[in-house]
């Protein structure tokens, strides 16, 4: 049996809007393992958002045990938590969050600019590592306002790997890209899991599931279903059999 | 999170709005450029003033006799009569701070030289006058001993004397001129000094011996002042003291009696001066520091708008691992390098503009190492000051809401 990364034990989260209470996680309770590839999905309001952030030490819960890695989150400092973010998470997100007008190396570098260990040579060579598995080795010096949405998200990918995080938090990461880009993605993320990542991937899109190792629903902040997917579809072949585009 | 990794950051940030970082600083650079070019006009007019007076005789020191009340009327003190040639003589051979002493009588008058006439002061004094005033022949020769026992009626005159009354030019010395129908040969021409910085024309002068002007044009036999120049300038005041002892010995004044004559010294006019334009030079730094405080609002009102518009950027900073204290050091960072290169080109424009006031205008500049250094301190401490708020600002976001802001 792998290691377990997660470890989510009665989380519940509160906020206070006005006078009333607002549960958005009631109580939820499951454990990832070293590489599999979950995706979590819910309606708006179901509390995946607010799991996220608890997930990517953003937030803490009000109540409950988050162990990260076999660290436990939930009395950290935000400082702490920054730490822990830049040395064992790496995001995506669904709008890509490039620096504008910088270029690919520099973006995927900006995880390791906030870790003083690393020196800038060793940065470069992640960075450049980090583009090169994302296949876009060939782009490393492109600013982010020259790429396409799939490109930039491939961008956003790399800087998510290039601390060698121990996880990896998607949040809606096909959600700008039309269809076929959105199977590149995935084709990407499924290698990425065939290499042994781990990956959380948020989202309301049910057709994603499908691709994924394991498959969380959530409905009014508990969990409605928790299943292993046993018949994974290969993101490569959805590529392969989508319409070829109209050269224009 | 190391400073040199910061720094870069900081850099990368500002190296993306190029156009912006250069008008935020565009402030500053006006800001430090005027108080450095104000200072140096400020400083230069002041050294200038101090270059006049030291040209009249800085350490000069003039005595006049005393106000002095007659029954309740306070007299005038031209017309006091208690300064007299033993006075002189005693001051002359006791004073001990003393390097050169002239009596002083003078008398208004018409010159007059073939068709030509114009009104002029004559100057009665001894050879050491020149010394006193700074004063220099250019032709010909200063009167000399046996002129002054002798009362020989001759002269030497200042350039404004000449061009009045020799329009023609020509060589004026051992010409005879008449001043109120008394003839006097002219000895020697001074060297022109020209207007001094109340707007006195220091050529049109007329010096002769003072035994002549006191006998053949006033009958008198009391001085109308008495000029001498300390060694040093320093020595001015025990020179002063000096003097007051001989000449309330002279005068047998009581020690409760009030001095009967007045000593001025040339450092009273220079402090005063030096006061007036130290005034004008806090003056023009005032104005030209509210222009550096304004350009220091300009930096917080950009930083500002930018840490909104960078919202987003904040939230991934934070996301991937960026403290609090990273995100405010960027933000201050990013506002002293805006405010030091500011800094640095205001001073390189500045010194520039200060020359081209010397060069254009021609007025006197003076640049200082310490204005430009002060300068350039508070350029640095007002990008800490204003950028310090906006990188607080940055720095408290929620990276929740940040990364999602719209």
């Amino acid at each position: 049996m792998n290691k377990s990364i997660i470890e989510l034990k009665d989380i519940k989260r509160n906020f206070k809007v006005g006078n009333e209470i607002v549960h958005a996680l009631r109580g939820v309770s499951f454990t990832v393992r070293e590489g599999e590839f979950v995706t979590i999905m819910g309606t708006s309001g179901s509390g995946k958002s607010t799991l996220l952030n608890i997930l990517g030490c953003l937030d803490t819960p009000t109540s409950g045990e988050y162990l990260l890695d076999g660290v436990p989150v939930r009395a950290m400092g935000k400082n702490e938590r920054a730490r822990l973010r830049n040395h064992k998470i790496g995001f995506v997100f669904q709008s890509y969050n490039l620096l504008a007008k910088t270029t690919a190396v520099e973006n995927v570098e900006l995880p390791l600019m906030y870790n003083s260990r690393i020196s800038a040579s060793e940065r470069k060579g992640r960075a450049v590592n980090a583009l090169t598995a994302v296949g876009l080795g060939d782009r490393l010096m492109h600013k982010s306002n020259q790429m396409s949405g799939g490109q930039m998200q491939r961008v956003a990918i790399a800087r998510a790997l290039v601390n060698d995080p121990a996880v990896i938090l998607a949040d809606e990461a096909t959600g700008n890209l039309d269809t076929r880009t959105s199977f590149e993605i995935l084709v990407l993320f499924q290698k990425l899991h065939a290499e042994g990542r781990t990956i959380i991937f948020v989202t309301h899109n049910p057709e994603i599931a499908q691709y994924s190792s394991r498959n969380i629903v959530l409905r009014d902040g508990q969990i409605k279903e928790d299943k292993v997917n046993e018949h994974i579809l290969s993101a490569a072949g959805a590529l392969a059999a989508l319409p070829v585009p109209a050269e224009d | 999170m190391n400073g040199t990794n910061l720094f870069k950051i900081a850099l990368r940030a500002l190296n993306n709005n190029k156009t912006r970082a250069f008008l935020t600083m565009l402030g500053i650079i006006i800001g430090v450029a005027s108080v450095i070019t104000m200072l140096a006009i400020g400083q230069g007019s002041k050294k200038s003033i101090q270059a006049q007076i030291a040209e009249m005789g800085s350490n000069m020191i003039m005595i006049h006799p005393g106000a002095d009340m007659r029954g309740g009327v306070r007299q005038d003190p031209s017309a006091m009569q208690t300064l007299k040639l033993e006075d002189y003589y005693n001051i002359r051979d006791e004073g001990k701070y003393i390097s050169a002493i002239s009596p002083s009588v003078n008398s208004s008058g018409q010159l007059i030289y073939g068709s030509h006439n114009a009104p002029s002061t004559i100057y009665g004094v001894s050879q050491d006058y020149l010394t006193i005033r700074q004063l220099s022949v250019e032709d010909g020769d200063m009167f000399t001993d046996q002129d002054i026992q002798t009362s020989a009626k001759v002269c030497i005159v200042g350039k404004t004397v000449v061009d009045n009354l020799f329009p023609g030019g020509g060589d004026p010395v051992g010409k005879v001129i008449r001043f109120n129908s008394i003839p006097f040969r002219i000895t020697g021409v001074l060297k022109s000094k020209g207007y001094n910085s109340m707007g006195m024309d220091q050529d049109d002068v007329i010096l002769a011996p003072y035994t002549t002007i006191m006998k053949r044009i006033l009958a008198i036999t009391y001085l109308q002042g008495i000029n001498c120049s300390a060694i040093t300038e320093d020595m001015t005041d025990q020179a002063i003291e000096d003097i007051t002892s001989i000449l309330r010995r002279n005068h047998k004044l009581k020690e409760d009696a009030d001095d009967d004559f007045t000593i001025r010294s040339q450092q009273e006019l220079s402090s005063m001066m030096n006061s007036t334009t130290d005034l004008m030079t806090i003056l023009l730094a005032c104005i030209a520091g509210i222009s550096l405080v304004v350009g220091g609002i300009g930096i917080m009102n950009i930083m500002y708008v930018s840490v909104t518009e960078r919202t987003r950027e904040i939230g991934l900073r934070m996301s991937v691992g960026a403290r609090g204290i990273d995100i405010l050091s960027q933000f201050l960072i990013e506002a002293i390098l805006i405010s030091v290169t500011g800094g640095v080109i205001g001073v390189i424009l500045g010194v520039g503009a200060s020359f081209a006031v010397k060069y254009i205008a021609h007025w006197p500049i003076f640049i200082q190492g310490w204005s430009v250094m002060l300068s350039f301190i508070v350029c640095t401490v007002t990008g800490i000051f204003f950028g310090w708020y906006p990188a607080k600002k940055a720095a408290a976001l929620d990276p929740i809401e940040a990364i999602r802001y719209e």
